[in-house]
């Protein structure tokens, strides 16, 4: 019986380890995802008028960005390490900006290796001040609406073929980085592909569309925007998708399932073989008939 | 006398074949042996001694890993399609529904989702399939480690070897089988290693496939390999290994009373029988739960094979995981192309050659250790792995190698995981997969000479009690005591090292002698195996700091308070009555 | 434990009747110079199942009760089966697959508690002496040997084999040569042309021919791709329809030339290409299309980095620089990943020029010869 329970006390604690660690950013991502739709404004009635929302936008622009992305957006073209400082923004539209100060990663901590998804320092509506400034710098991609990256009106049919394509255009442009579970992947020097685990559809969709970072554009000429919403109800599908065969160990692959085989198979049968093994407990006394 | 015959158990030797009144176990078994003659051999076989040791059991999760690998590999059989045909998946797993696959894949999803307890028996299956083949490294590594595969169980040792090599390859087809992303790839991937191999390696690749890469003909012909060819070597394999098992006799640790010309332990029937039939039902029952809690091989995510198509973290099942670390830290650019031909080093030396090589030595570890030895005798008694150590270090350093190709092959997910650079690992990993196995060599060497060393000091001058005394004089010392005569023995129950030595290089008439030259390579090598060693002590010397030892005590007895030790230790304890203890 | 024996050093002894055993004289030994002599087997001691009934008894009931969890446990399996859903319809428990969770707990728990069951059997109320066997020598005895060699070379003389070098020469090498039927036996694993090795010198590709975008196969134009871009793409002849007019490719042959005809097509700045020697005319405003099958061992790349124009195998790691011609620059590949001459046709759509000019994929023998 004691082994019984050591067995279990390690399943237990090796399971805590990888999923612990999953389970937390989930439910920060569900947490930041629901006050996200609590506190988002009313968009209809509080409506600033575009001329305003620019000037807004220009104006926490200089605060917060323009040390990089200079006066103007134009860009510094410091070049450090290969990477340059900041890149001009004009041209590359609201979507990128939605994403990039959406999702935390801008304003930068500092010039590195990988922008983190960090908690945003701006609210909604600044975010969609800047948005409106740096999309009035050039013409690029627009922030999508949510009928973009939504399947909730296509009929159950098509909403099965939508998910079933998504899946293969999704194995086809994005597991290579991202990893067949979207539990990301490794990246040269350093570099990683994050999880796309519980991330809104809408930044997935504008990460497709922008190419944030070291990623590549999947501009609407190149996945059109259809075949972006397939792959959002795939992953969506998947979220939703109940993992028939147990705990997904980090959806790694082989390496973490190799993990396992030792530490878990091995470790808890070397345990059994020990107990088998060893000595019972003896007795001072001899058998009364011995 | 230290063995009270009168407590021990008659042992076939002093029984007679014909129990005088049968029951019906005995009537059942007279039944039997009118037809098929079985007690002559059955006899000594039934109660046959197995010595009892947690190490001696690592062996026995292979076995029976293997025997859950043939239970759940029937029960897969009876519904996976070995076919590359191609159909349309209209299964349960809604987000393949509509997508094209081959037959393979799509009885694979059926098992996993439309059969009751099928997802169960697949990943039991390849949690099986894990388990085997770490425990047969396990208990290699036990085997190497004490010494076990010395004479007469050579043999033993290079069939142990195959049914490593052999499981590893079963796996490798058995992975491949559900024709999935994952396993499609590792499929190319030895599409691209056949195709290294000098000269006929096109065509080799060609007759693999039945044409060019893919195909439709590998699944059905890994099949056959996987469930019936290799198999079938692996049983008879098997068969061999425990026949030559129960022939030698199980190895033993040494002991008081166990010595190189019995064998020490509990019955076949029935202690061992229990232990051995218990452990596989612990076995099975683990790899179940295993089975049931933890995903393996989700292969509805990584769908069908798509030649197209790849997914981060695309690796071989951990056994494989080595050479695919070699492969993925060989510089770049290791090509050579002569009168026009291709030679491809950067796959070759990764893969045909580096692992079969390893392969060789490991099989021909006994022979090299017993040819530089020189020993020819049998030997039954286990060594520690610190009274070996230069072997234990050729291990250690074997290990090291190992892990770093191993960990070499994860680099990706290392590199993910703790934040580090797929680059800088696999730069370190370059120069670490030649220097760690040197440091590890050295630094396991030193160390087991140093565990001698201990050893030879509990003998010599008792164990440390932690005691401190003061002497009169203001001294301070810590008081030793003398360890158990059965521990004193244990500790000496080992052979003193003799390191080889050239006679003369000349006969008497001043001719070369024959082999002199492979004789001084010999002697070389048996000096730098045990020269370091530290040889245990003589009874002189024994006696010697025994009696010194006395003398200390006699000093002591003189003073107010003489102290045993005894006072703050538990063998006070141990020797009252009502105290349960353990052995040893 | 061994203090209450008085044993002799000159006899220690083993065997089980308790009289001495002479050593053999197979294994030399070293006796003399042992410096502790054998204290024999340690006395047996009794365990409390042993000697103390109601220990008995408790280990007795706790062994039942294994035996009959395990029991309940093969029923609730059997529950289990019958009560959760696959298919269509899995019932859930936490978010996992109730069925293959529940079937596996109650099996393997069923199992273990079997196996502990035998085992704690086994330790507490089976006879826990340990017997003493003698070992043998793993040879024969030596006049056996002498007899077997004897009857072989009896067996080898009346053969005469040795004698007739002839007769003995020609055998094995009718015997070896034997050995040709049953490798030609195996040249029909690839029939026929399939063993046409030359195959892997080109691809689908030819003039002309479309590139459309993988999964989907709708053509590209030029004017589609935006800088940064990464597309996945394929030869437009792997989706035939009745437009392009290209024939229905089926099983073995879809799936060769799927696997080698796969490409990637990016978009960059065309300052940022280090333009190389005759390919000047292979690009369309930056658009550059190459291989997506690794040089390596083959696997399909597409880990492209939009700043550095690095693509990242996700295999063995080999990294190639797209803007330089596609080059090595880390990984254990040996050569660049295989450019595809493009233009841009009457409509506007990428087409290729001309095939691949070299072998795509991994290295083989003779691929310098195609």
């Amino acid at each position: 019986m004691r082994l019984l329970n050591r067995t279990a006390g390690r399943l237990s604690r090796h399971r805590r380890g990888p999923l612990a660690g999953l389970a937390v950013l989930l439910l920060g991502l569900v947490i930041s995802g629901s006050l996200y739709t609590v506190f988002s404004p009313a968009q209809a009635d509080s409506q600033p008028s575009e001329t305003e929302q620019v000037a807004k936008g220009k104006e926490l622009f200089l605060a917060s960005c323009s040390f990089c992305h200079g006066q103007n957006g134009e860009g510094v073209p410091t070049v450090r390490d290969g990477y340059q400082l900041g890149p001009s923004l004009v041209g590359v539209g609201a979507a990128a900006v939605d994403f990039q100060v959406g999702t935390g990663r801008m304003p930068m901590a500092q010039p590195g290796q990988q922008v983190q998804r960090k908690p945003p320092v701006f609210n909604d509506e600044e975010v969609a001040a800047l948005a409106a400034y740096v999309a009035s710098l050039g013409p690029g991609p627009a922030i999508p609406n949510e009928s973009d990256y939504s399947i909730d009106d296509l009929s159950e049919e098509e909403r099965q073929e939508a998910i079933s394509r998504g899946g293969q255009i999704f194995l086809t442009n994005c597991t290579a980085c991202h990893n067949f579970n979207g539990a990301g992947g490794a990246m040269p020097r350093g570099g990683y592909a994050p999880s796309l685990h519980g991330v809104e559809p809408k930044y997935i969709f504008e990460a497709m569309l922008t190419g944030p970072q070291q990623m590549p554009n999947f501009s609407n000429g190149n996945l059109s925007p259809d075949e972006k919403r397939d792959v959002i109800a795939y992953l969506g599908s998947l979220e939703e998708t109940p993992e028939y065969a147990g705990f997904t160990l980090g959806g790694l692959g082989p390496v973490s399932e190799g993990l396992f085989a030792w530490v878990v198979g091995i470790g808890g049968l070397v345990g059994a073989a020990v107990w088998i093994a060893s000595h019972t407990t003896r007795s001072k006394k001899s058998k009364v008939n011995a | 006398m230290s063995v009270d015959t009168s407590k021990v158990a008659t042992s076939n030797r002093t029984n007679a074949a014909t129990a005088s009144k049968p029951g019906r176990a005995g009537s059942l078994a007279s039944w039997a042996d009118d037809r098929l003659g079985l007690a002559t051999a059955m006899k000594k076989n039934l109660r046959k001694v197995f010595p009892d040791h947690w190490s001696f059991m690592l062996g026995e999760i292979a076995l029976w890993s293997f025997v859950v690998l043939l239970l759940t590999g029937v029960f897969l059989t009876l519904w996976f399609n070995p076919s590359m045909g191609h159909v349309t998946y209209e299964g349960s797993y809604d987000q393949l529904r509509g997508v094209g696959m081959s037959e393979s894949m799509a009885s694979t999803l059926h098992i996993s989702f439309d059969v009751r307890g099928g997802l169960l028996m697949r990943q039991m299956h390849h949690w099986a399939a894990a388990i085997f083949i770490a425990s047969m490294m396990v208990h290699l590594l036990r085997v190497a480690f004490t010494g076990a595969y010395r004479k007469p169980r050579e043999l033993n040792w290079v069939i142990g070897c195959l049914l490593l090599l052999l499981g590893t390859l079963e796996g490798f087809t058995g992975y491949s089988l559900p024709d999935d992303l994952l396993s499609g790839t590792g499929v190319r991937a030895a599409d691209g290693f056949l195709k290294a191999t000098p000269v006929a390696g096109s065509y080799m690749s060609f007759l693999l496939f039945g044409g060019e890469f893919p195909g439709e003909s590998i699944i059905p012909r890994l099949y056959i390999v996987h469930v019936l060819l290799i198999p079938g070597i692996l049983l008879a394999l098997i068969a061999a290994h425990m026949l030559l098992l129960v022939y030698h006799k199980h190895t033993q640790w040494p002991g008081p009373g166990r010595t190189e010309q019995n064998v020490v332990g509990f019955p076949m029937l029935p202690v061992y029988a229990a232990k051995a039939g218990g452990f596989f039902f612990m076995v099975f029952g683990v790899i179940a739960i295993m089975g049931g809690l933890l995903s393996i091989n989700p292969v509805w995510k990584f769908g069908p094979y798509d030649p197209t198509k790849v997914t981060a973290g695309s690796q071989p099942d951990w056994y494989m995981g080595w050479p695919d670390g070699l492969l993925r830290i060989i510089p770049t650019g290791w090509e050579t192309v002569i009168f026009g031909y291709t030679i491809s080093w950067n796959v070759m030396l990764p893969i045909l050659i580096v692992p079969p090589m390893m392969l060789v030595v490991l099989m021909l570890l006994p022979f090299i250790e017993g040819w530089i030895t020189g020993d020819k005798r049998d030997h039954h008694l286990l060594q520690r792995p610190r009274n070996a150590p230069t072997r234990t270090a050729v291990m250690v350093s074997l290990m090291t190698f190992y892990g770093l190709a191993w960990a070499a092959g994860g680099n990706d997910i290392i590199a993910i995981k703790l934040h580090l650079s797929i680059n800088q690992i696999t730069y370190f990993m370059r120069v670490a997969i030649f220097l760690g196995p040197a440091l590890a060599f050295w630094i396991t060497r030193r160390w087991c000479i140093s565990l001698q060393r201990a050893d030879n000091e509990k003998l010599l001058h008792g164990y440390e009690t932690g005691i401190i005394t003061r002497s009169p004089e203001g001294q301070y010392a810590e008081r030793h005591l003398p360890i158990t005569e059965t521990k004193a023995y244990t500790l000496t129950a080992r052979e003193r090292d003799e390191v080889f030595t050239v006679g003369s290089d000349t006969d008497a008439s001043g001719v070369a002698a024959p082999n002199s030259r492979s004789e001084r390579l010999r002697a070389r090598l048996s000096s730098w195996m045990y020269s370091h060693n530290v040889q245990k002590p003589t009874r002189a010397e024994l006696e010697e700091a025994h009696h010194h030892a006395e003398h200390e005590a006699e000093l002591q007895a003189g003073l107010d308070h003489p102290v045993d030790g005894h006072q703050f230790d538990d063998h006070r304890l141990r020797d009252t009555d009502d105290v349960p203890l353990r052995d040893h | 434990m061994s203090n209450d024996n008085s044993s002799t050093p000159e006899h220690p002894v083993n065997a089980p009747d308790g009289t001495p055993v002479p050593y053999d004289t197979h294994v030399p030994t070293h006796r003399e110079a042992e410096p502790i002599a054998d204290p024999g087997l340690p006395a047996h001691t009794w365990r409390p199942t042993d000697v103390d009934p109601k220990a008995e008894k408790r280990a007795e009931r706790q062994i039942a009760a294994m035996f009959i969890a395990a029991m309940v446990f093969a029923v609730l399996f059997v529950v289990a089966y019958f009560t959760f859903e696959v298919g269509d319809n899995w019932d859930t428990f936490a978010g996992l697959g109730a069925s293959t969770i529940s079937l596996g707990l109650t099996l393997g728990l069923s199992l273990l508690l079997i196996g502990t069951g035998i085992i704690h059997l086994a330790r507490k109320l089976m006879a826990d002496h340990e017997i003493v066997e003698m070992r043998h020598p793993a040879s024969s005895p030596q006049e056996d040997r002498d007899l077997t060699v004897k009857a072989l070379n009896d067996g080898l003389d009346e053969a005469g084999i040795g004698r007739r070098p002839l007769v003995r020469n020609t055998m094995l090498g009718a015997v070896a040569v034997l050995g040709l039927p049953a490798v030609v036996l195996l040249r029909d694993l690839a029939p026929g042309n399939a063993l046409d090795v030359k195959k892997l010198g080109n691809t689908i590709w030819e003039p002309g021919m479309r590139l459309v975008r993988d999964v989907v196969g709708t053509p590209i134009r030029a004017d589609e791709i935006e800088m940064g871009d990464l597309v996945n793409a394929a030869p437009e002849a792997m989706f035939p329809t009745e437009e392009n007019g290209y024939p229905e490719l089926e099983g073995a042959e879809e799936q060769a030339e799927k696997a080698k005809g796969a490409i990637i097509i990016v978009r960059m700045d065309p300052e940022e290409i280090t333009p190389l020697a005759g390919r000047e005319k292979w690009t369309v405003d930056g658009i550059l299309v190459y291989s997506k099958i690794c040089t390596h061992v083959g696997c399909p790349i597409s880990l492209y980095e939009r700043t550095t124009h690095h693509v990242l195998c996700p295999c063995h790691q080999s990294t190639f620089d797209l803007a330089d011609h596609a080059k090595v620059v880390f990984g254990p590949a040996a050569r660049p990943l295989p450019q595809l001459p493009i233009a841009v046709d009457d409509e506007g759509y990428l087409v290729a020029q001309s095939d691949f000019t070299e072998p795509i994929g991994a290295s083989f023998w003779e691929r310098e010869k195609l």
